[in-house]
């Protein structure tokens, strides 16, 4: 519940979850983690959202789920990136860079 | 593949309910356990971390909910639970789920029953072999042809047809077919089926393989002809008990034995929708069949055949039209009849070949029934939303009585879409109930519409079965109709504020008077359709009236028309005209007889024939002559019939062979061919098939009489004597009018022809029910307009009933009020009726514009009266408001008689 986080821009966090599990398989809890983390704290993510994501996510067949036994030796849903959620990411990225290079070159004549 | 994953993961998410919960369960689980585990490492209490964790999640529950709205599977979860709970309120008020199913069932079930024959008749395709192939040749614009004309399609004569078979190149193989009846009694009494002529190629080119035996071939159909018949299998099953020792065995046809070689499956009834066969002839037969001296394949002035074919691959219809368009000059002028007049000759010539599909065959009943039918259905279809206007109107009662259940559920959370969507599934489940059980009134009512259509003597079949097409129709309709009366209602429902709830008491709730103000719209809409109905019914009785009135010429009760055939006698030309006035001589003697004649063409019987007419002595031929219908009787048929002698006299016995020719005409010829006023005593000459016969001096003048149809305008009429007939016929048609019972009377004339000869072939009708035959459409048209008027009114008027009502008790403050402020009970009777005035004189006048609208569409089916009569107009709107008004007055009385002290301490 921190203040100093950021709300994400819409649409967004799609293409973080396929960011973090891009190396690694992980869980519920390692991919809200990797995001604060990578974001160094600017974007904190809900679970309300989060869980809902993973869904629509493997749904779309873009990350694929398996349970395994945790480091603390209990049951856990371990999501990981399908072939499709790969090239998903790919593209994204691609238009993301594309978009912001854009609005930066805007918000730069514009001044 | 990803819609597969989906499908399938929401399948499993469907019906592994328990597991999926149970995985979710764990997965936030896990989840607040790592969180709490975090938090801890940071410092915080496990009961501080714990407490974090959730509070940083949110509602466990809100999280399920929506991680499972991602998915599709939740919306059918919850319609079958809004389904579920629907089902419930609507066991608490079996009256009003009882009313709206019926009414539902009716309007649905009168719909599908219509569509559901519409589909038989125009829809379907043939049961064969690739049907989108298969199209009829036929004469495009038909100019100039006379001669013969047998069975519901004679395109063509046999030259012509052969002609077509040779020169053709867009169908890899062509076939002819004529209908007709066979008498299939051996003797006395005839006994008429349903006969076909086909062509060799017509089993093969339609891809029809039999269930038993073999079919005709393209080699067994040639001059000569040895081959037997192919009977249908409803026949087989009919006639031999579907005995496979059928095969082999003979069957009369007009007194001629063929054997039996094969059966055509139990779907195929030809390429004709609406009829079916019972035995095919191969063509090459017919001479056989009717005699040498009536054979229709050797003459080129007889039409009884029509054509279809299939089309090769790769070439359309309009490829083959174009082909065949090309070929038409040398197809008709190989083929012209010698007997034509230059004038007719040059027309004929002319003429152009056409192709057209025929995927789903052809038909005189489609041609005849299928504007009406789409008229009716849209009648049925104006029933089905003045019923759904009423149960609008009901729903929109109850939902005031739930304005308190719904402000209560949107305080504790619902969305309004949610409970929109609850309210529809509960509509829905009453249109679904509606449906099914319209389906199945349906099923019955398009059977009695077939059999109400049905005549004697050439009887239908059509192919009821349900199919998607009908399938989807029903569905249709009960989605339509849910959202017709459902939407309104439940939106109005629904646009309550929350803020109700913790209002006590229901009087004078906010927005009461917008919700009334659409049900006055539905009623105001209600009178408008029924208005229309109502005029549209009023048409049609109105018309059929006319029909019953029209002066045919003569009486049509009491006349029994009976025709005493005997080929079998091979009488010759001298011997028929004594044989047949024999027969008469013996008929005249059955007791109770009026009177009695001979008659080539009994009235109104659909048979005619048509003569050119040259005046004077002249024997030019014309370019153009003009034609007469023509009759041959002998003396006492106008006595018979009815109809007056206006000048002149009657033909008499000294009218016979070798005696000065002599002629009766009517008042039209008299007027439009012979141009005199008195015609005795002129003379004219008749060019029958390019022999000149005449002069013929006319000695009588009658009153004009029908000839083929009721509805033609009156026909110039040339009468003859029979026994002056230049080629008497081998059968004889007497018209008999008689006091006796039918039943008597009909076997007094079967003993009398017996009698006479026992070689005879007998048949007989009543002239009556003959024309009323020819009604048929215009009783149905009368009937079902009637009936959905009746019904559309009825509607309306509780509609109407209901809204007055609902206002007399939303009212009674008022009324109770005012009537202690000394409103005496008139003025509050008054009140009330200005109300419904109202109502009424918008949607009258709404329904006067929209009956102006939709009833041109009648125009072609009604006779004697336009379709935008005054009289019906002002007729239905008077009938309608007397109706509207007096259903009002209950209400209003009720009103006035209120006791102003009740009406007050009421809420």
């Amino acid at each position: 519940m921190t203040d100093t986080s950021a709300t994400l821009v819409q649409g967004t966090l799609d293409m973080l979850i396929l960011k973090t599990l891009a190396l690694e398989p992980r869980h519920g809890w390692g991919i809200s983690q990797r995001i604060q983390q990578l974001s160094h704290g600017v974007f904190e993510v809900n679970p309300g959202s989060l869980f809902p994501a993973f869904r629509r996510l493997e749904r779309a067949d873009l990350i694929a789920c398996e349970w395994r036994i945790s480091e603390n030796n209990r049951r856990a849903k371990y999501y990981s990136l399908t072939k499709a959620g790969r090239q998903k990411l790919r593209t994204e990225t691609m238009e993301w860079e594309r978009q912001v290079a854009a609005i930066a070159r805007i918000l730069q004549t514009a001044s | 593949m990803g819609l597969w994953k989906n499908l399938f993961a929401g399948l499993r998410g469907l019906f592994q309910k328990r597991q999926g919960e149970q995985e979710l369960d764990d997965e936030l689980r896990d989840f607040l356990d790592k969180s709490t585990a975090e938090k801890m490492r940071g410092g915080m209490t496990r009961e501080e971390a714990w407490r974090a964790a959730r509070m940083e999640m949110g509602g466990v529950e809100a999280v399920k909910e929506n991680v499972r709205s991602a998915g599709w599977e939740t919306y059918i979860e919850t319609l079958w639970s809004d389904l579920r709970f629907g089902a419930r309120l609507l066991r608490f008020n079996p009256v009003f789920a009882g009313t709206a199913v019926l009414s539902l069932a009716l309007g649905i079930g009168a719909n599908t029953a219509i569509f559901q024959l519409l589909d038989a008749v125009r829809l379907r395709t043939l049961p064969v072999e690739n049907p989108q192939e298969i199209a009829r040749i036929s004469i495009e614009q038909r100019e100039g042809l006379s001669g013969d004309f047998n069975g519901r399609f004679s395109d063509f004569t046999n030259a012509i047809w052969e002609e077509i078979r040779a020169r053709q190149q867009g169908f890899s193989s062509v076939f002819a077919w004529g209908s007709t009846t066979f008498n299939i009694s051996p003797a006395g009494e005839v006994h008429n089926v349903q006969g076909l002529w086909v062509s060799g190629e017509f089993f093969e080119t339609l891809g029809v393989k039999p269930v038993l035996g073999r079919l005709l071939t393209p080699a067994e159909d040639h001059p000569g002809c040895g081959a037997g018949a192919v009977i249908s299998y409803s026949f087989w099953q009919r006639e031999f008990g579907g005995e496979r020792s059928a095969l082999g065995r003979s069957i009369s046809i007009n007194r001629h034995s063929f054997p039996i070689m094969g059966v055509t499956p139990p779907e195929f009834f030809g390429v004709e929708v609406g009829r079916y066969f019972d035995v095919a002839l191969p063509i090459c037969a017919e001479p056989v069949v009717d005699g040498a001296e009536y054979a229709m394949l050797p003459r080129r002035s007889a039409w009884w055949l029509a054509s279809m074919g299939r089309l090769k691959p790769g070439w359309t219809v309009e490829r083959a039209r174009a082909q065949l368009r090309a070929v038409s000059p040398g197809i008709f002028e190989a083929t012209l009849p010698a007997a034509y007049n230059p004038g007719s000759a040059k027309r004929f010539v002319k003429n152009q070949l056409g192709v057209f599909p025929a995927g789903s065959g052809v038909s005189d009943l489609r041609e005849e029934y299928e504007s009406p039918l789409w008229l009716l259905l849209g009648l049925a279809a104006v029933v089905l939303v003045i019923a759904s206007a009423n149960l609008a109107n009901l729903l929109l009662a109850r939902a005031s009585a739930r304005e308190k259940e719904m402000g209560m559920r949107m305080a504790v959370g619902a969305s309004r879409g949610r409970l929109i969507r609850q309210l529809l599934a509960e509509s829905l489940l009453l249109s679904m109930a509606g449906a099914a059980l319209g389906a199945f009134l349906a099923h019955g009512l398009s059977e009695v519409l077939v059999a109400s259509l049905n005549k004697q003597q050439d009887p239908l079949f059509v192919n009821l079965g349900t199919d998607w097409r009908v399938l989807g129709f029903t569905t249709g309709l009960a989605v339509f109709t849910c959202i017709l009366f459902g939407l309104a209602p439940a939106i109005q429902a629904t646009s309550v504020s929350p803020w109700i709830v913790l209002k006590e008491g229901g009087r004078g709730t906010t927005d009461g008077r917008a919700r009334f103000g659409l049900r006055r719209v539905l009623v105001v809409l209600q009178i408008a359709l029924s208005l229309t109905l109502l005029v549209g019914a009023l048409l049609f009785g109105r018309s059929l009236g006319n029909l019953a009135k029209v002066d045919a010429g003569f009486q049509r009760d009491g006349i029994l028309v009976t025709d005493l055939d005997y080929t079998s006698l091979h009488l010759t030309n001298e011997q028929r005209v004594a044989f047949g006035s024999e027969l008469l001589k013996r008929v005249k003697a059955i007791p109770g007889t009026d009177g009695a004649a001979i008659v080539e063409y009994a009235p109104l019987s659909g048979n005619a024939s048509f003569h050119d007419v040259l005046m004077g002595t002249s024997s030019l031929p014309a370019d153009e002559d003009k034609s007469s219908a023509f009759n041959i009787v002998s003396p006492g048929f106008f006595a018979a019939l009815g109809t007056p002698i206006l000048a002149g006299r009657d033909f008499d016995e000294h009218d016979v062979a070798g005696a000065p020719l002599v002629a009766i005409v009517n008042e039209t010829f008299t007027r439009k061919v012979a141009k005199s006023e008195n015609p005795l005593g002129i003379t004219f000459r008749v060019r029958r098939m390019g022999t000149m016969l005449g002069p013929f001096e006319i000695v009588g003048l009658v009153k004009d009489t029908k000839y083929v149809d009721l509805r033609e305008k009156p026909e110039d009429i040339v009468y003859t004597a029979i026994a002056q007939a230049d080629h008497p016929d081998e059968d004889t048609q007497i018209l008999i009018r008689s006091k006796m019972p039918l039943a008597g009377l009909i076997s007094a004339v079967k003993a009398t022809a017996s009698e006479t000869n026992g070689n005879l072939d007998v048949s007989y009708y009543v002239m009556k029910e003959r024309i009323e035959g020819g009604l048929l459409r215009d009783r149905l048209m009368a009937r079902l307009s009637g009936f959905f008027g009746i019904l559309a009114v009825l509607l309306a008027v509780i509609g109407l009933y209901g809204v007055i009502s609902y206002m007399v008790a939303r009212r009674r403050n008022e009324i109770g009020i005012r009537m202690s402020l000394g409103a005496d009970r008139r003025s509050i009777l008054r009140l009330v009726l200005r109300e419904s005035l109202l109502l009424l004189a918008i949607g009258l006048t709404l329904g006067i514009a929209l009956a102006l609208a939709a009833s041109s569409a009648a125009a072609s089916l009604l006779f004697g009266l336009k379709a935008h009569d005054a009289t019906t107009l002002i007729m239905a709107t008077l009938i309608l408001a007397v109706i509207a008004l007096a259903a009002s007055y209950i209400p209003a009385m009720r009103a006035s008689r209120l006791d102003p002290l009740e009406a007050l301490r009421h809420d």
